[in-house]
């Protein structure tokens, strides 16, 4: 019975493409994006001050944030969706993204007036912003969890989390088109915290949606 | 299936040539992994069937996710962690029939029936293993079809009684014949 298999499968061989993991990893999360960008736009709409805000620095610090953190998760999950992969790496990385936004956040607060405080922490909907993040990483996690199911993850709770970082992170980004705060500590804190959400949230789900 | 240097400078060009398309170095590669999953597997179940189910499921699952193989890492470890997970799905997924209520074996019991002399004496064989209560009340409700309540009134037991030991009874028939299916 065996060596029918073996025949059956030498007999359907054909070349594999190169790259394939992270080029159908890249195609799921480009879904994803598109579809949590729709329900931005269409759920919260983008900031009025748009126009302006692109001169700010914040607007970029949070671009990039978001922007860095969804690559370095990218390339968890990549690991992670192969057999035996490990994101030891990735998370170093990520942690270090993370110390980063955080000091940057101490150093606002530091320099600013202690008045400022209040504000520059919880802004104007330090409770929302990480809800909303969950909420629109959603479509990226099923996304990226049906292409993750077809390639081969065996840590099943490791993978959901990579996939959940990516989501998350991905979310946040599409969610900063929305966001007008302008507290570095609100992005470290709000931002990372609706984030890590997704991630563990992830890695529950994983451990039955990525089986294979 | 230790991941020596040995198996990984053979198994390697191999896998990258049937990456390529060679149908001649993918034969090859299949028929060596098929011994090394055989031992793999053997050496841990105790269950020749589910073993052989494992290999040819592991085989499967390398044809259709070998694209997941990164050339830049060794073979033998994309190879292990593949058979290492196979292994422990099948681990979870025996588990879960195992929860699986009393009454759903009670057709493959009930097969047995219309079966023949050897077939019922060995029945009467694997019986005889048990005490006589639970070997008693099995035979009465999985095979002669008596109602559980019947059974426990005419054993002077409670219903629940009943139940755990023919559950209980069958469970130790399953580990003393089937075995490995934890």
């Amino acid at each position: 019975m065996t060596d029918d298999l073996i025949a059956r499968l030498t007999d359907e061989l054909q070349p594999a493409p190169k790259r394939a993991v992270p080029r159908r990893l890249a195609i799921g999360l480009g879904a994803g994006i598109f579809v949590a960008a729709v329900a931005m736009l269409l759920w919260l709409g983008l900031r009025p001050d748009l126009a302006e805000a692109v001169f700010g620095m914040m607007y970029w610090w949070k671009f990039l944030y978001t922007a860095i953190f969804a690559a370095l998760a990218f390339w968890a999950a990549a690991r992670l969706a192969r057999p035996g992969g490990s994101m030891r790496k990735p998370m170093v990385a990520l942690f270090a993204l993370v110390a980063f936004a955080g000091a940057m956040g101490i150093a606002q607060l530091i320099i600013m007036p202690p008045e400022m405080s209040r504000e520059l922490v919880m802004g104007g909907s330090a409770l929302l912003c990480p809800f909303y993040i969950v909420a629109l990483s959603i479509p990226v996690y099923a996304a990226t969890a049906l292409v993750m199911r077809r390639l081969a993850p065996t840590n099943l709770a490791g993978a959901g989390f990579a996939a959940g970082l990516l989501a998350g992170s991905a979310a946040s980004w599409v969610y900063a088109f929305h966001c007008t705060e302008n507290g570095m500590p609100f992005l470290a804190i709000w931002y990372t915290t609706g984030i890590l959400i997704a991630a563990v949230l992830g890695a529950i789900l994983g451990r039955w949606a990525l089986r294979w | 299936m230790t991941p020596t240097a040995d198996n990984e400078a053979r198994l390697k060009p191999l896998m990258l040539a049937t990456l390529a398309g060679d149908q001649r170095a993918y034969r090859a590669l299949l028929a060596e992994l098929r011994t090394h999953l055989v031992r793999y597997y053997a050496r841990r179940l105790n269950n020749p069937a589910a073993a052989d189910d494992l290999v040819q499921e592991t085989l499967m699952a390398i044809h259709t996710r070998r694209l997941t193989y990164d050339p830049t890492q060794p073979f033998t470890a994309w190879l292990h962690a593949i058979a290492r997970y196979k292994l422990i799905d099948h681990f979870r997924r025996s588990k879960l029939r195992q929860t699986l209520p009393l009454e759903e074996d009670a057709a493959i019991f009930a097969a047995d029936d219309a079966g023949d002399a050897t077939a019922r004496m060995d029945v009467d064989a694997v019986l005889a293993t048990l005490p006589d209560r639970p070997a008693a009340l099995i035979r009465q409700v999985k095979l002669e079809g008596a109602s559980i309540a019947e059974a426990a009134g005419r054993a002077g037991m409670s219903e629940t009684a009943a139940k755990v030991a023919i559950h209980r009874g069958l469970k130790a028939l399953t580990a003393r014949f089937i075995g490995g299916a934890k």
